[in-house]
């Protein structure tokens, strides 16, 4: 009890402040995030659609490989993309090794089977209501797609909120590939692993009111624009 | 148009992210212990301020530390296993190893000591009292320099702990922290560096048991990663860091550094 | 069967035939479609209707047979309103722009056909609405107004006016006749056979999957030719058992 209220009160005292260490790992756990989310958006989005919008042989395997690997563990992750990237590694030359643009891509990873999956989902019934109407426009797969991705944009928001839900609270890819090196690659986390392993309970506790406070704020601002644009489109 | 909107912004993240940007920086392989004490941000301030060259810090168990190195993925390894030291020169991974410093090893229990062995100075006697009483005792159990050290010290006192895992022996598999964490949740004993346990801020009733054992002690070194075998490695600037480690202000720095009031590391460069 | 090719034909059916799995929904229809004026098709509930309108419109390949569209030339452009019609989720005159947007009109031919669909079929005191808070009439308006703006050669209207209100249902004929006047071949499904004695030159009557008559629509209705249309429009329930229930 004292140390949760310990907690609180520094993490109010942090906020407050603007604390510029904390504000920086703030804002670099924003950046990795949600440019990981973006980029899994840009490609799981039309992949999804495409799974439910089409028929093929292997259709059904890749749906059930899709729906595992929502599961994947971050560690696991993490450490594939280690051996990929580290400079013994087959992409080792580029030297993406503890920089950001490593935790992009292990998000990235753990975030596109989840908007894949959604995406296919929301696409699918969607798709059973429009595609005799589409094909009647003469639409071909592109334009069907571009339709249903609008027309689906609010369940398709809730994969992104679902998909930022899991890059924001990940640890055990992005400390791996990222290092937590401090002002480099140090994340919300990351962070709060560390000072958790310094015995520091408060301020890692913190820290995760800090990291939820900013998700809540996301969560809400999502929900007022998927509330926006559910009000001005549906009956 | 939500898709070039969607380019324009990732592209803008890209852009703005920090590690992109070309400045002198080095990467050092390095210990949780170094990092968790505070040590390394005592004094690697004053050493960018004297090269201009950045250290970028990866702090993990000395297995990790080594097998990261050993990959290339560092320039610079700061580990305390001699042993496993030698052999990644040996083998070569690194080019030489230097001694930096020295801290020592303790044992921290509950502050009840079910095993009595309080006071203690002989470790291993205090690792037979607890291996006889069966008092719960936390290892790392993670391949970590010291988790290696607890291991040489349980063979010889004469007990294989590990015959007893799952029951008083417990291996956590994590780091040095959250082993303490761990310990201080179970009222198990522990083998921990001195410098974490005076940095670690969860003690509860925990403290030491048993210190000043010459078998307790606790040796860094440095090595370059071998720049014949990884092309890639920075050898002029993580030389320059060994060299400035091992120089006079170095050497300083280390031995000015305090937590609580109190020298956690004892820089011996050059002395055997 | 009478051979309406004395008009100019527009498209020929032959031996066209659909199965679904096991059922034949359509069975070996061979018909001629003229070009210009409206072709009613009649029948009752689940006799093929939409499955033929569909077959038209490109959305199902026939199992057998074929459509020859070669009687048409090369343009050829359908529009279909369906008997549930597909709202999306849009506002009314994005709806309407998103129909004609395969077309490649430019802006100002675009905004001009927008605002002459809106206005024939008198939605356009609801242009901005979000179209799924229409009530059903006027959802079947809006898919109406999507299909003109299409200016199609052929238009395939399935049921327009279930749920429409007199007026409503005064104004679509109107349009229909309008653009059947024109050079646009409409097809008609419908069960008002008012509705179909107004505007039809032509009759297309299904039974069970099987065109059994296809005839000029006076004709049709001033004498049909099979017991089935008979019983069809006089409101009579066909007989189940060849016991019969008395006709
Ligand atoms: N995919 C399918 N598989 C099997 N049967 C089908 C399939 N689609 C439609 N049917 C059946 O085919 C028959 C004809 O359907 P269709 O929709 O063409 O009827 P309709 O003449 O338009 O009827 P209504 O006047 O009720 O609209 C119906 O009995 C229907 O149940
Ligand atoms: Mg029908």
């Amino acid at each position: 009890m004292q140390e949760a209220l310990e907690a609180l009160g520094l993490a109010g005292r942090l906020i407050v402040s603007m604390d510029g260490d904390v504000l920086e790992i703030v804002a670099l756990s924003l950046q990795v995030s949600l440019t990981a989310v973006a980029v899994s958006c840009l490609i799981g989005l039309p992949l999804g659609a495409l799974l439910a919008m089409t028929r093929f042989r292997g259709r059904n395997v890749l749906i059930v490989l899709n729906n595992a690997l929502m599961g994947l563990p971050p560690v696991v992750v993490g450490l594939a993309i280690y051996l990929a990237i580290s400079r013994a590694g087959p992409f080792g030359v580029f030297g993406l090794l503890y920089t950001p643009t490593a935790m992009i891509i292990a998000q990235t990873v753990l975030v596109l089977p989840i908007v894949t999956a959604l995406a296919r989902q929301t696409i699918e019934d969607l798709n059973a209501e429009y595609d005799d109407y589409l094909r009647s426009l003469g639409l071909g797969i592109g334009g069907r797609l571009r339709t249903l991705l609008w027309d689906g944009r609010t369940g398709l928001i809730t994969a992104a909120i679902a998909g930022m839900g899991r890059a924001i609270a990940e640890v055990g890819a992005v400390i791996i590939v990222g290092g937590n090196i401090d002002h480099v690659t140090r994340v919300m986390t990351t962070a709060i692993a560390l000072e958790t392993s310094k015995g520091e309970l408060a301020l890692a506790m913190a820290l995760g009111i800090i990291l939820m406070a900013i998700s809540l704020a996301l969560n809400a601002a999502t929900h007022a624009l998927r509330g926006d644009a559910m009000r001005r489109m549906y009956a | 148009m939500i898709q070039r909107t969607l380019l324009a912004a990732i592209l803008l993240c890209v852009l703005a992210l920090p590690g992109l940007t070309a400045d002198r920086f080095i990467i050092l392989q390095s210990t949780t212990s170094t990092a968790n004490s505070g040590l390394l941000d005592e004094i690697l301030p004053k050493f960018t301020a004297a090269s201009g060259i950045t250290v970028r810090v990866v702090a993990v168990g000395t297995g990790q530390a080594l097998k990261n190195a050993r990959n290339g993925d560092g320039d610079v390894l700061l580990v305390h296993a001699t042993t496993a030291e030698q052999a990644f020169v040996a083998d070569g991974s690194g080019v030489a190893r230097h001694d930096v410093m020295f801290n020592d090893f303790v044992v921290v229990g509950p502050a009840d000591d079910p095993a009595a062995i309080a006071g203690s100075a002989d470790v291993l006697d205090a690792l037979r009292r607890i291996a006889a009483a069966t008092a719960p005792f936390a290892s790392r159990g993670d391949d970590s320099g010291t988790h290696k050290k607890e291991l040489s010290l349980w063979a010889s006192a004469g007990i294989d702990p590990v015959a007893h895992s799952g029951a008083w022996y417990r291996e956590t598999g994590s780091g040095m922290g959250a082993t303490l964490n761990t310990a201080v949740g179970m009222a198990a004993y522990a083998l921990t560096d001195r410098a974490t346990w005076i940095a670690f801020a969860n003690k509860a009733d925990f403290k030491i048991v048993s210190q000043g054992d010459k078998r307790l002690f606790n040796q860094y070194g440095v090595i370059l990663v071998n720049p014949a075998r990884h092309p890639h490695i920075k050898a002029d600037d993580g030389q320059a860091f060994i060299d400035w480690l091992l120089s006079a202000p170095g050497q300083a720095a280390i031995a000015a550094f305090r937590k609580n009031g109190q020298q956690l590391f004892f820089p011996n460069a050059g002395r055997p | 069967m009478l051979d309406p090719a004395d008009e100019a034909p527009l498209l020929e059916l032959r031996g066209l035939t659909y199965t679904a799995t096991t059922a034949t929904l359509l069975d070996d229809v061979s018909a001629a479609l003229p070009a210009t004026g409206v072709t009613a098709i009649i029948g009752a509930n689940g006799a093929g209707k939409t499955t033929l309108l569909r077959l038209l419109a490109g959305l199902l390949t026939p199992t057998a047979g074929e459509i020859d569209w070669s009687l048409a030339g090369s343009a050829r452009r359908t529009a279909m309103v369906f008997q549930r019609p597909v709202i999306l989720r849009r506002s009314v005159d994005a709806n309407i722009r998103h129909a004609i947007a395969p077309l490649g009109l430019n802006e100002a031919e675009a905004a001009r056909r927008v605002d002459e669909a809106l206005a024939v079929c008198r939605l356009d005191h609801l242009r901005t609405a979000p179209a799924r808070r229409l009530s059903g009439g006027e959802q079947q308006r809006l898919a109406l107004a999507r299909a003109l703006a299409r200016k199609p050669d052929v238009l395939l209207l399935d049921e327009p006016c279930a749920s429409l209100d007199p007026q409503s249902t005064a104004a679509i004929e109107a349009i229909v006749r309008q653009a059947a006047a024109a050079s646009t071949a409409v097809v008609l499904v419908t069960h008002d056979i008012a509705q179909a004695q107004r505007l039809a030159a032509w009759v297309m009557f299904l039974d069970a999957g099987r065109l059994i008559e296809h005839s000029r629509a006076g004709a049709f209705f001033a004498g049909p030719q099979t017991a089935e249309a008979r019983d069809y429009l006089a409101g009579r329930l066909p007989p189940i058992a060849p016991g019969d229930e008395g006709s």
